[in-house]
């Protein structure tokens, strides 16, 4: 017997931006989904203590650096005043804001909406508690497992107010005189430039020679380069081995090429996050979890579990929203049975800095591992009209290229102020099997930052306009 | 509310119609089934309905645009009569496309048609959701073609990575994957055909004033279909002559019965019926050809297509099960039919179907022609002018009226001598109609 989509139940465990577009595509498909999450409105980590809570907080910071800067130009302005309620409000303003919208968004969509924790009782069934206390039992045709992820925490680090994870950064307590970042990555140098801002004495600790692990190291370099200023200090190949609270604050031993002790008065541990499929009784169903905890799900998204699927943090690196929000629909349109695919030729990175990097598709240090021949070619912001009347000449626009194929755009990465949102062009130039001579030959708006990618598409033919070799 | 009004699925391999005619405007009330626009197809021209009752919001097509299947055409807002279901049930009439293609299809991926890129079908059963070995998997990265492009591939079927992309630096479009399918079908064809390249055209200004008109979509249709038959059918005709003198006499009889069921007792209906009954004597020439597969496709039904001449072009309309019919059943379909081509009113149900093709060109003149047989049908009937003709019988010049008859058939599947038995059976039971009876 054939089934009617129509007649399809769908449940989604997780309210993210996986779950919830999931659940919206399902609806949209003519299915009936029941979207489940502990929070009063969908939104997930993302929403509620990820990207949007950290993005306000880093427009804050941006007006306060620029304030500062702005003296060069003949402009004095006072020390700005920081009435720290005010700012974790308007933050607060902000979440509520967007997690309501899509409450409204749910509702509109006739989507059963409930509040609490999934568990498969059986490969066909969930139990639901519910945040009153009260329990239900579900059946559903598919189900999809979007229970994101979790921050990892450092085992030996003491159960203190003054070690903070992104979450708890997030909440703002206070400005602490100096921070310690145990971990170089994007989460930890977003919040580390926040806490600066406002006045920390911020250090960061990374293991790894580089900060930004996996990024490409032309990129970082920009980065680096601001964060030296601005950062109290930073440890590369240096590990911490003991963190001990004291009266003072955390007293933290290093190890490695930065050897000592030092005592801060918080530590930020952000050294990375992990899937968070614990809780939802997978054991009792035949769903496989690899080594390193993620759900093993094929092209449609689909788990060894014929009915179950898994997206977004759960599912696979990378961990990022809107890899999730793709698999989301993907795995939406699975179930109706429509021929779908996770397809992906780039996904972008940004880390939201200052300056901001971005990238997608393949860097130039994943092509060398590869053994691939590839032609990169870079163009200086320094030679951008409108960097220079900006006042950020520091930015690079760099293009990595198939010299056998056209020089078919591969990958696209930059380092600059507005990177994350010019990438975007990187991306779909390579969805699109973009090559140099499209971008060269797409006039692009002067005098804008995204003349920078026409220029370094130029250069892929030996001649750029403003900036020779 | 507003509902948009899409172009829906209009028969098998119709993607794209011209506009001939808008029949509503903005601000018009439609009862549901009211007819809204006019297309023509490669087949016919048809009326689109309304799916409800509603109002008319805006006209996005105009008169000989090229539209389409699932491009929005007209918005409405609906009356309050028309069933207020959820927003996304009425605005999204977007089928389901196909599931997973069986493996079969797989295997043999020149056994069938494409089907078309959203023909409505339903979702693969729950309990089986699935179907590991034949799902779709990611493109290679560095395939040029787009998300959309990729995502359509998907859904006929087609493995994207080997599609020839016609675009600068190997850029594959939608068309290129059309292309690729369509190639895909005909290829066993092709190579048993051979192809050369049309050679570009002379200037033919050089020797006086010319004239350039677009073709009409049936011509064009017409064009490609023929050529498509003349390229793949290795065609043979055979001529003969049927004595219809005393089925004249018969016809001259009985032609009132036909007029009083409103139809036309023609020798061309005559003939219709005797060729139907020859089909179920000689089924290889009710028959297609799989070169794919290596197969004979018998049909177990006899639907025979009848050649109109109309204004707009040549069209085939079917008469379904015309060996259950008799004459007089027959010729009020041809007449209706006909008329129907004529008006421009013809369904595509009317033409689809077909297994076998009798052409009349005796109404004009002419004796013998060689007809092209319409694929993948394998054998064609073509009817001259009937003519009073001396003739010798038991040694004595006798004056009979004679019926030039030409059968073309595929001679993949149907030798000379086969060719020439069914047409002796033919001229047979039109010279003695009660072999029709006796053997038919």
């Amino acid at each position: 017997m054939e089934t009617d989509v129509n007649s399809k139940h769908i449940v989604v465990i997780g309210g993210g931006p996986g779950g919830y577009p999931a659940a919206f595509h399902a609806a949209d498909l003519g299915m009936q989904v029941t979207l489940i999450d502990d929070a009063p409105n969908p939104g997930g980590v993302c929403l509620y203590r990820g990207c949007i809570p950290s993005k306000a907080l880093l427009h804050a910071a941006a007006f306060i650096n620029e304030a500062s800067e702005i003296a060069e130009w003949g402009i004095t302005v006072s020390k700005p005043q920081i009435d720290l309620d005010k700012l974790r409000a308007r933050k607060e303003a902000v979440i509520a804001k967007l997690t309501g919208g899509l409450g409204q968004l749910t509702k509109q969509r006739k989507i059963t909406y409930l509040q609490g924790r999934a568990r498969f009782a059986d490969p066909k069934t969930l139990t639901v508690t519910m945040s009153d206390g009260t329990t239900q039992t579900l059946t559903f045709d598919a189900a999809i497992i979007a229970t994101g992820s979790q921050p990892i925490h450092l085992p030996f680090a003491p159960d203190s107010p003054r070690v903070l994870d992104s979450t708890t950064a997030l909440d703002l307590a206070d400005i602490p005189a100096s921070m310690l970042l145990v971990g170089g990555g994007y989460i930890g140098l977003e919040l580390g430039q926040v806490y600066a801002s406002l006045g920390s004495r911020v250090t960061v600790v990374e293991m790894m020679p580089a900060l930004l692990p996996g990024a490409d190291a032309a990129l970082v370099r920009v980065l680096a380069a601001k964060l030296k200023k601005q950062f109290e200090a930073i440890h590369l190949k240096t590990r911490v081995a003991a963190l001990d609270e004291t009266p003072e604050g955390i007293a933290v031993r290093f190890e490695g090429k930065h050897e000592g002790s030092e005592t801060f008065d918080k530590i930020l541990v952000a050294v990375g996050r992990r899937p968070d499929a614990g809780n939802v009784g997978l054991e009792n169903t035949g769903v496989v979890v690899d080594e390193k905890g993620f759900i093993t799900v094929d092209a449609q998204r689909r788990t060894a579990e014929p009915a179950i699927y898994a997206i977004g943090d759960v599912a696979g690196q990378p961990m990022l929203a809107h890899k999730a929000t793709y698999e989301g629909k993907v795995a939406a349109e699975a179930i109706a049975g429509m021929k779908t695919v996770y397809d992906p030729k780039a996904i972008p990175g940004v880390v939201f800095t200052d300056p901001e990097i971005a990238w997608c598709g393949l860097t130039e240090a994943e092509a060398k591992a590869a053994g691939r021949d590839v032609k990169v070619t870079s163009f200086p912001w320094a030679a951008s009209g409108r960097a220079t009347t900006l006042g950020r000449s520091d930015g690079v626009t760099r293009l990595v290229l198939d010299p056998t194929d056209n020089h078919r755009v591969l990958g696209v990465g930059m380092a600059g102020p507005g990177a994350g949102e010019l990438i975007a062009e990187g991306t779909l130039a390579i969805e699109m099997g973009a090559v140099a001579d499209d971008l060269a030959w797409t006039i692009h708006p002067h005098p804008t930052l995204s003349e920078t990618v026409m220029e370094a598409a130029e250069s892929a033919m030996g001649h750029s306009i403003h900036y020779t070799r | 509310m507003s509902t948009e009004f899409k172009l829906p699925e209009l028969g098998e391999n119709i993607e794209t119609i011209q506009v001939t005619r808008v029949l509503v405007s903005p601000g018009d009330s439609v009862v549901a089934d009211q007819p809204l626009l006019e297309v023509e197809t490669d087949k016919a021209t048809i009326e689109v309905p309304a799916d409800n009752a509603g109002t008319v919001d805006s006209v996005l097509v105009s008169d000989g645009d090229e539209v389409s299947v699932g491009q929005v055409m007209l918005t409405f807002t609906d009356s309050a009569a028309a069933p207020t279901a959820a927003p996304t049930a009425e605005t999204e009439p977007e089928p389901a496309p196909d599931p997973v293609p069986p493996t079969s299809d797989i295997r043999h991926p020149t056994s069938s048609l494409l089907p078309p890129p959203s023909s409505p079908s339903p979702a693969p059963p729950t309990s089986d959701l699935r179907l590991p070995t034949s799902s779709p998997s990611p493109t290679p990265y560095n395939v040029p073609a787009a998300p959309s492009v990729r995502r359509f591939a998907r859904e006929i079927g087609i493995d994207v990575t080997v599609v020839t992309g016609s675009g600068p630096n190997g850029r594959i479009s939608i068309d290129d994957v059309k292309t690729h399918a369509k190639q895909r079908n005909e290829a066993p064809a092709l190579v048993a055909a051979g192809s050369i390249a049309t050679p570009p055209l002379p200037d033919f200004e050089k020797w006086g004033a010319v004239e350039r008109k677009k073709m009409a979509v049936i011509r064009r249709k017409t064009a490609e279909h023929m050529s498509l038959s003349w390229g793949q059918v290795p065609h043979v005709t055979i001529f003969d002559k049927a004595d219809i003198t005393e089925l004249d006499v018969l016809r001259k009889r009985y032609a009132d019965h036909a007029v009083e069921a409103g139809g036309k007792l023609t020798m061309a209906v005559m003939v219709c019926k005797v060729v139907a009954a020859a089909l179920k004597r000689f089924p290889q020439f009710n028959a297609s050809i799989d070169m794919g597969t290596r197969e004979i496709i018998y049909k177990q039904y006899v639907n025979l297509g009848v050649a109109v001449s109309t204004e707009r072009g040549l069209v085939v309309p079917v008469i379904h099960n015309a060996d259950q019919k008799n004459m007089v059943a027959i010729s009020v379909e041809i007449s209706a039919l006909a008329q129907k081509a004529r008006d421009g009113k013809i369904q595509l149900d009317d033409l689809e179907g077909g297994t076998f093709t009798v052409t009349n060109l005796g109404r004009i003149c002419g004796t013998y022609f060689t007809p092209i047989i319409n694929y993948p049908e394998v054998a064609i009937l073509g009817i001259g002018r009937a003519q009073p003709e001396a003739i010798v019988r038991d040694g004595q010049i006798e004056m009979r009226t004679m019926l030039p008859l030409s059968l073309s058939f595929d001679h993949r599947l149907i030798d000379g001598s086969d060719g020439a038995r069914f047409l002796g059976w033919i001229i047979d039971a039109i010279q003695e109609p009660l072999l029709l009876s006796l053997q038919g």
